[in-house]
Parts: C-alpha cells; sequence; structure tokens
C-alpha cells in the first residue's frame, strides 16, 4: 500500500456523552483529490481536524506515508508534511500577503526571501497572488489563495481544504477546485471536506462519506452516483422510518389560507460584501400554520428568517409583515436577553424601541410574574439577573416573551439548541400553541427531525433560493443538498 | 466664618464642576460610549460662556447668564457631536477622537485668550471680565458658594430620574450594556440612541463649563480646566454610573482637592499627594467590585 498518503483507521472521538466519531476510517491515495462528505454535524471537521493534530483520538491509528503517527499539536501534523485550510479564514487583515504566509514560520523575517519564497511558490502552483497587497483589500477568492499558498509553504505533501468553496462566488469556487486538481498532478494529495455533491463527483478521485461519525461509504468517485451519496448521507433505513413517525404529528388544526399574515415577494438580500444572500424569494405564512425551514449552514436561512421578523432590510422586493413579529434568535444569550438586566427589564425590551415617555415598571413587573409563572421559568424573583438562569429558563423566558403580547407572528431560529429534553419539549409545546391560538409561525432548525415534528409545511433554503419539496425527509434531504428529483 | 465652614463651601465650589463633567461622563459610558473628552467639552462651553459673557450688554440683566449658559451647553454639544460624527460615519474610536478633541479645544482657549479674546491691555492671558449680568447668583452670602453647585444636583437628579423611570433611559441602559439584543430583541435603534447620548454628555459637560466661568472665574483663562474631565471618570465610575452617586464621590474628590491645597498652604505637604490618594481610591473600588463580580459569577 504505498501509493497510501493518509491514513485515519478506526477513529473513535468523544466529547463527554457525545460520540463524534465511532470508527471513522479515511484512506487517501497519493496524487488525488479525496472527497470527504457528509451532513451537518456528520464529524468531518472533526476527523479532519484529528489528522491535522488540532484534537486527539480516544482510539484509532494515524498513518502518513505508510508510517504511524500521533500528532500532539499542528506542528506535528506540519512537520509529517499535512497542512490544512480552514473553513473560516485565519489570516490577520492589516497584514500583507507576505507577512501572513511568514506567520508562524521560524527564524527570522527577512521580506525579500519570503517574497522570493511567494513568487515562486505562486508560479509552480499557478495561485496568483501579490504578496505585497494587504489581506482587507483583497476579495474573498485571492484570501483563499493565500490560505493555500500559506498551507503549501511548509512542503506540505498532504493538504485538507475544509470547506473551502463556502466563501467563494461560483466561478471563484470552480477555478479553485481546478487549482486543487492541478496540485496533486504530480505527487500531492487533497482532501476535500464538502457537502456539494455536485463538487465532489466532478472534482475528486475517492469519495468518503460520513454519517453519524462513522463511515457511510468509500469508493472511486467514477462508481458513485448522487442517488448512492444521498443515500449514504442521509442513511437508508432512516428516511422510511422518520417520514413515518413524523407525519403521525403534523398540525392539527387548519391553517387559515385566507388570512396571509407574512409575505415575501421577489425578495433579494446582498450582505455588505454584495454576495447575493437570497434570490428572488416568494413566500407567504398563513395564520394557524408553521412553516418549516430546512438548510444547509450558510445558504441563506440566516438572512430569510431575519427579514420574515423585520430584523433585516432587503435589498429589493416586497415584504409585508405586523409591525413586531415575535423573534426567538440562534444565539440567545448575545441576541435575545441582556445578561446583566434582570428578568423584568429583559421582558421590556420587548417593544423598547416605540416605547415613548414613562416606563410603567410596575405593570412589566407584574406581566413578568405572570409570565415566569405561566412559563414555568425557575427564577428567585422577577429581579433576579437573567444570567442566574439556566439555559433552558433562559429560552422558556425569550419564548413567553416573543409569543404573549400583541404579536401575530413568531420566527425561531434552532429554538431548541443547547436545552435537554424536557426544556425542548416546552418550547415545542409553546410553539404548538402559539400556532394553535392563531400566530403564523416560521420555524428553522438544523435538524431536520425537529422541523419535520413541528412544521405542517416546510420550505428547503439551497444557495439563497426557496424551494418547497413534498414533505418527506428523503425529498427535503436532496433539496437542501440541492439534488433535484428523486 | 469657622474655618470649618470655609472648607466646606471651598468644598463643594470644588464638587461642583466634578458633579456636572461626572454626570456627562457617566450617562455616557451607561449608553456604551467612550467619553474621555469631557474636559473638551467643558473648555468649549466654558469658551462659549465667556464670549458670550464678556459681549453681553449690561442692560439684559440676568439674560446674560442664561445665555451664557446656553452658549456652553450648545458649545459642549457640538464639540462632542463632532466625535460622535467621526464614530458614526468613518468607525473612529470616541476614545481617540475625544482625546485628540481634548487637546484641539485646550490649545484653541489657549490662542483665543492670547488673541482675539484678549483683554483690552493685551497683558494677561485671559479674556475680560464678563458682565455683571451673567455672574451665577451666590448661593451662602459672605461665600463663594454659588448657585451652579444646585444647578448640579438638579441635573444628577434629573438625569437618575430619566435613566431608571423614562423609555429614552431604558434604551440608553440596553444599548450599553448589549447592543445586540438592544437591536435585535427591543427593535431598539442603537446608533442613534448612542448618539444623542454621546451629544447630550458633551452638552453638560459644556455646562459645567459655562457655570465655572459664570459662577467661579468670570473670565476664560488659560488652564480653565485642572483636569476636571478626566477626574470625571474616577467620579463617575467610582459611583458605579449612578447619576445620584454621583453627587456623593463628586463630593469626595472635591474634598480631596481642597484639602490638598489646604494641606500645601499650611504644612507643606505636597498637593499631588491627592492625587496618589485618589488613585489608590480608584483602584480599590475597583478591585473590590471585580472581586464581588467574580464571586458572583462562581455561586451562579
Amino acid at each position: 500500500m504505498s501509493d497510501v498518503a493518509l491514513e485515519l483507521a478506526s477513529i473513535t472521538k468523544r466529547f463527554g456523552r457525545l460520540i463524534a466519531l465511532d470508527a471513522a476510517s479515511l484512506c487517501a491515495r497519493r496524487g488525488t483529490v479525496h472527497a470527504l462528505l457528509g451532513e451537518n454535524g456528520a464529524g468531518k471537521t472533526t476527523l479532519m481536524r484529528i489528522a491535522f493534530g488540532m484534537l486527539q483520538p480516544d482510539s484509532g491509528s494515524i498513518t502518513v506515508d505508510g508510517t504511524d503517527c500521533s500528532f500532539a499539536s499542528p506542528a506535528d501534523a506540519i512537520s509529517a508534511g499535512i497542512g490544512m485550510v480552514h473553513q473560516h479564514f485565519t489570516l490577520v487583515p492589516a497584514m500583507t500577503v507576505a507577512e501572513n504566509i511568514a506567520l508562524g514560520g521560524r527564524g527570522s523575517f527577512r521580506p525579500a526571501q519570503i517574497r522570493d519564497a511567494i513568487v515562486a511558490l505562486s508560479e509552480r502552483t499557478g495561485l496568483a497572488v501579490d504578496p505585497a497587497a494587504r489581506i482587507e483589500d483583497l476579495p474573498a477568492g485571492a484570501q483563499q489563495r493565500v490560505e493555500i499558498l500559506k498551507a503549501l509553504s511548509r512542503d506540505t505533501r498532504i493538504l485538507i481544504l475544509d470547506e473551502p468553496t463556502a466563501v467563494l462566488t461560483p466561478a471563484e469556487a470552480r477555478e479553485l477546485l481546478q487549482k486543487a486538481r492541478e496540485l496533486v498532478s504530480n505527487g500531492g494529495t487533497a482532501i476535500l471536506i464538502t457537502h456539494k455533491l455536485r463538487d465532489a463527483l466532478e472534482f475528486a478521485d475517492d469519495i468518503t462519506v460520513l454519517r453519524r461519525g462513522s463511515t457511510a461509504w468509500t469508493g472511486h468517485a467514477s462508481e458513485a452516483t448522487e442517488e448512492t451519496l444521498v443515500a449514504a448521507m442521509l442513511g437508508g433505513e432512516r428516511i422510511r422510518t422518520d417520514a413515518g413517525s413524523a407525519a403521525t404529528t403534523v398540525a392539527t388544526t387548519v391553517p387559515d389560507h385566507d388570512a396571509t399574515v407574512l409575505s415575501l415577494r421577489n425578495v433579494d438580500v446582498r450582505d455588505a460584501a454584495g454576495v447575493e444572500r437570497l434570490r428572488s424569494v416568494t413566500l407567504s405564512v398563513s395564520a394557524g400554520e408553521i412553516l418549516g425551514v430546512a438548510a444547509v449552514e450558510g445558504n441563506g436561512q440566516h438572512e430569510l428568517l431575519r427579514v420574515l421578523a423585520g430584523r433585516l432590510n432587503v435589498s429589493s422586493g416586497d415584504v409585508t409583515i405586523p409591525p413586531i413579529v415575535g423573534f426567538i434568535p440562534e444565539d440567545r444569550q448575545r441576541d435575545a436577553l441582556i445578561q446583566d438586566f434582570s428578568l423584568r427589564d429583559n421582558i421590556a425590551l420587548l417593544g423598547a424601541g416605540a416605547r415613548r415617555g414613562i416606563t410603567n415598571w410596575t405593570a412589566i413587573g407584574k406581566r413578568t410574574r405572570e409570565l415566569v409563572r405561566d412559563y414555568d421559568v425557575r427564577a428567585r424573583d422577577e429581579l433576579a439577573m437573567a444570567r442566574s438562569l439556566s439555559g433552558g429558563n433562559q429560552q422558556k423566558l425569550v419564548v413567553g416573551r416573543e409569543i404573549t403580547g400583541s404579536q401575530t407572528a413568531l420566527v425561531a431560529e434552532n429554538p431548541s439548541r443547547g436545552l435537554d429534553v424536557q426544556a425542548t419539549a416546552a418550547v415545542h409545546a409553546r410553539i404548538r400553541a402559539a400556532r394553535d391560538a392563531g400566530m403564523a409561525v416560521v420555524i428553522y432548525s438544523s435538524d431536520l427531525d425537529e422541523v419535520l415534528a413541528l412544521a405542517g409545511r416546510v420550505v428547503v433554503v439551497h444557495a439563497g433560493k426557496v424551494t418547497e419539496p413534498p414533505r418527506e425527509y428523503e425529498w427535503i434531504g436532496r433539496a437542501m443538498l440541492g439534488v433535484a428529483g428523486a | 466664618m469657622t474655618e470649618t465652614l470655609a472648607f466646606v463651601i471651598d468644598m463643594l465650589v470644588h464638587a461642583t464642576p466634578l458633579i456636572i463633567t461626572g454626570l456627562a461622563v457617566a450617562i455616557a459610558f451607561r449608553a456604551g460610549v467612550w467619553n474621555i473628552g469631557a474636559d473638551g467639552q467643558f473648555i468649549a462651553g466654558a469658551t462659549a460662556a465667556a464670549w458670550v459673557g464678556v459681549s453681553a450688554s449690561v442692560e439684559i440683566g440676568w439674560l446674560a447668564l442664561v445665555a451664557a449658559l446656553i452658549a456652553g451647553i450648545i458649545a459642549g454639544a457640538i464639540w462632542a457631536a463632532l466625535a460622535a460624527w467621526l464614530r458614526s460615519r468613518f468607525g473612529v474610536l470616541e476614545v481617540i477622537s475625544t482625546i485628540m478633541l481634548n487637546f484641539i479645544a485646550t490649545y484653541g482657549a489657549s490662542f483665543l485668550v492670547r488673541g482675539p479674546l484678549q483683554e483690552p491691555t493685551h497683558v494677561y492671558p485671559q479674556t475680560s471680565g464678563i458682565a455683571s449680568g451673567a455672574h451665577m447668583p451666590i448661593l451662602v452670602s459672605g461665600t463663594r458658594l454659588h448657585w451652579g453647585f444646585i444647578v448640579a444636583l438638579v441635573v444628577a437628579v434629573m438625569a437618575w430620574w430619566v435613566m431608571k423611570y423614562s423609555a429614552t433611559g431604558f434604551r440608553v441602559r440596553a444599548s450599553g450594556v448589549n447592543p445586540f439584543a438592544a437591536r435585535s430583541a427591543g427593535l431598539i435603534d442603537v446608533s442613534r440612541v448612542t448618539t444623542v447620548a454621546f451629544v447630550v454628555s458633551g452638552a453638560i459637560a459644556g455646562l459645567a463649563g459655562a457655570i465655572e466661568v459664570s459662577g467661579v472665574t468670570f473670565a476664560l483663562y488659560e488652564n480653565i480646566s485642572p483636569g476636571y474631565g478626566y477626574t470625571a471618570i474616577a467620579v463617575a465610575l467610582l459611583a458605579g454610573l449612578n447619576p445620584l452617586g454621583v453627587i456623593g464621590t463628586g463630593i469626595l474628590f472635591g474634598a480631596l482637592e481642597t484639602g490638598a491645597g489646604a494641606m500645601q498652604r499650611n504644612i507643606g505637604v505636597p498637593s499631588t499627594t491627592a492625587s496618589v490618594i485618589e488613585a489608590i481610591v480608584i483602584l480599590a473600588v475597583i478591585a473590590v467590585a471585580q472581586l464581588r463580580a467574580n464571586r458572583v459569577t462562581r455561586a451562579a
């Protein structure tokens, strides 16, 4: 097996009670691009962090070029010839390309020498950069090239790319993947972490699929089809059982389709950098229904939810929403609560932007006591600091605040993140009760089971576009990956 | 007049500018705006008040005082608004811009009292005396204690009330502690709220300068502020940014400075000793507050 560059065998890794990797294996051949596929949380990044020495496995072995290795830190992995480009840039924006590439190296910093080395490397790899340019002045594609050059500048033979195309435009992404192919043509190896099936099929030689911490499929890309990969990623048996059980928990009330509460027409959203996050989205939510949103991280669902909640302005298109929409954001510690304010003051946040004159603290205090009682928030009293509450109790307070009152719509983003089973059940019951009371509810969860358990209708956001596949696990899973048809 | 009474009077006269600038700093800090520029805003207010006071004719009487105070408020507000604009338009850190504006105010005032606003004989680096109508009335006859002290107390109570009971005060507090939640959960226009708080902070510091000119110095001098705007930061922090607390800490620092002067005059102890004591008091308070915060976090 002399042509194996990197072999990870039976790697197991636990974080507390959570098993992130359960005897996962991967074997990357020299001179190939190897794609690592899997859903959110399947363990792709954890496995590669172990290969790069950022994490240590609980059991299993790492073999580089036929030699057993154990990495105590990334420094060990780098000296073994492994380089990694992380999902989020690790460059210093105020420094030049040359300085960034030199950063982390040893010895003294000789600008001329570094510049010559970069120019040579740049010519050899075909990755064009200007060594004197400052990082903050470069577009995302060029920054990604710098990251790769940085990883290659240390005699790297195995290059790990973690979702390298996530921040790139489609044209930049294609160019990058073609470069990855060229890089391996003279004996290097590239491991490409991705959730894009097409990229894997088109650019990789071999593919490994992880599902829930285990290797679900591995083989040559030429033997794989979208069908086999989807089945491996989603898990054959799970599809049938989940679709069946989810169907039994769907809405008991009939949505009132004459009463549209939230509606978007041809909505476009561009972020500060001008990248399109949502593209001509048309969508409506009626009173008394829960609309589920499913998406792989970073496909525009973050923006979609904030547009529906009135927290984000659109670049173009029509938005019709009530003046105040209840909103349960993903990061409740930061966006929903003021930790150093009392429960009462946190309740007073609702509508604070439009309040006039004097705050009626007596009335707000009374409302807080009622809410604490009705929503079973375990707290000393209404003047206790939000910080003193557990995550579950904090979330119950937020849910209570955002549902009770005059709101007719609710948008919830990962409402059960970090909560235990009981608190999750309580939050779900409240969301269903809000729907039964006639609110228009939109819920996003990175856990598709949670979306299916609550929502009567599910839309999928992929690359900024919203589609509505049949309400079944497999169809939704495919749409999330951008695969059309069954 | 007994020596004790004289000391108390002096202490309150010293405390007046410290309380008012302390309130200015407390309001800004509550909004999450690090206004280090109360000194510059104080000088801007003092300069505007002196200019109006000197130019005022005798006939308008007490209206000269009102005009001088309003001029001080507007000048302080404008001085802070420059930094607020730099912050919201270009993202310039207010910590830097306000310190720079302090230098501009200090040397700008020096230039004015040696140039365009210098007294007619062109001997002293100061303006002429302000019109008698622009003098702040005396509170306790036969002493230097003027109504400015009462103004300081009124401003403190008003600031306390607004912060605690008004919708605006709540927005300021929320924006200062957690701008993300203020924006997302409260739908508060955080940048507008903090800009307004910044300008109001400057207006109050400007008022302090105007009161100093109309109640104590009756003219604009070089070095009209011996660093009131900086001491104000200690006054505000020591009070836990509570406007009512600022009255107490302002008087405490007024006492320290008055006592320092007396010690130097009477027994030759350098007045800088007071600065050392001030610094030790601040460090002790910060340390105790941090210890208590740690204990709360551990208990939770």
